[in-house]
């Protein structure tokens, strides 16, 4: 640290921006992703529960992400005797 | 065609209560009939701010819920004849407002008003979803700060999904209010820059407001700044705002506070 940097100050706001950018970044991909859990989950659960019925907390629907893949994972837990919905 | 605009923000105290009343009053100078409606229940700041504190008697919530007539709880403005404040509640319970209720209270407020201006609370809570419910036009509050800018980006993400407007599958008018601008600092690099901030959040802007005495002389005497003194920075640039929310084009300015030659050389205010 020389003498002339006591006079300058400190530029923090080319800091905020880059921290802010990487940050919403991220953000914005992962409130994306959950919306579109809730949507496929109720999707999927209205197909079902119009021929089984099915309590709502019985579809279980998760997303991974990788760097080159991501999966989607669907979990439908069918109550014994199906019982099928009355037409 | 009347139009309902909500103030809003993510972060408390960027200054919404504040810019409701200054634009409120700036779109009722130029003749439009103008409401300016007090979302935040159980803080309920606007009346203050428009010195309208003590002539309260009925609020929002005695119109949602029916126990008084919209007439009777529109307070109008002392000084201008379009303008008129329907206050919040400060005591009652949050949940008091219903999401019929304040359908209703907002059909009757198009039918009269030109501009319908709702101040939102703070956060992404189920106030500030009933005070953007009906709008229209959105005006994002932002201050030059990292974290009043990430939470405009949550509300800009709330408006494109939660709104009436949006759910029809219509496009939802956001605008970008710049508060607490410090050109000089931004210029140091110890602010982010209006780019900046655009770059970012990506809405188009509608004003930039200086950093200025004259916003908080002018809440302290109960007085939106567009009225109390016209000829400040902070002042021209909501109404020049206002102008833009009608339609008009005009160029955009980065305002300075001019400051005394003392203020200047015996440094900075602290922030």
């Amino acid at each position: 640290m020389t003498i002339f940097d006591f006079f300058k100050p400190a530029r923090s706001a080319p800091v905020a921006r880059d921290r802010l950018q990487i940050l919403l970044q991220h953000e914005r991909v992962s409130a994306g992703a959950s919306d579109l859990i809730n949507v496929l989950r109720e999707e999927i659960l209205a197909v079902i529960s119009r021929h089984v019925d099915i309590p709502a907390d019985k579809v279980q629907v998760k997303m991974q992400r990788g760097d080159a893949i991501s999966t989607l994972e669907v979990e439908i837990e069918l109550p014994n005797p199906i019982r099928r919905r009355a037409a | 065609m009347s139009q309902v605009l909500v103030v809003t923000s993510g972060k408390g105290g960027v200054g919404k209560t504040t810019s409701t009343a200054a634009l409120g009053a700036a779109l009722a100078l130029s003749g439009n009939r103008v409401a300016v409606v007090d979302f935040d229940v159980g803080l309920r700041n606007l009346d203050l701010v428009m010195g309208a504190e003590r002539r309260v008697v009925y609020d929002l919530i005695n119109v949602v819920q029916g126990e008084a007539k919209l007439q009777q709880a529109l307070i109008r403005d002392k000084r201008l004849e379009t303008l008129y404040l329907l206050p919040a509640s400060q005591t009652r319970d949050k949940d008091a407002l219903t999401a019929e209720g304040v359908a209703r209270v907002m059909a009757e407020l198009r039918d009269t008003f030109d501009w319908v201006v709702c101040d939102s609370p703070a956060g992404i809570e189920r106030g500030a979803m009933l005070a953007m419910r009906h709008a229209d036009v959105a005006v994002v509050v932002t201050n030059p700060e990292v974290s009043s800018v990430r939470d405009s980006d949550r509300i800009i993400g709330m408006l494109d999904a939660k709104t009436e407007k949006a759910e029809r599958g219509e496009y939802m008018e956001k605008h970008l209010l710049l508060t607490r601008y410090d050109a000089a600092r931004a210029e140091r690099g110890q602010m982010l820059k209006v780019e900046d901030v655009l770059e970012i959040l990506s809405i188009p802007l509608l004003g930039i407001i200086p950093e200025s005495e004259a916003v908080l002389n002018a809440s302290n005497l109960g007085c939106p700044v567009t009225l109390n003194a016209a000829e400040s920075a902070p002042a021209k640039a909501y109404i020049d705002a206002a102008r833009r929310l009608e339609g008009d084009v005009i160029p955009m300015v980065v305002p300075m506070e001019r400051r005394g030659l003392m203020s200047k050389l015996f440094g900075r205010r602290a922030a």
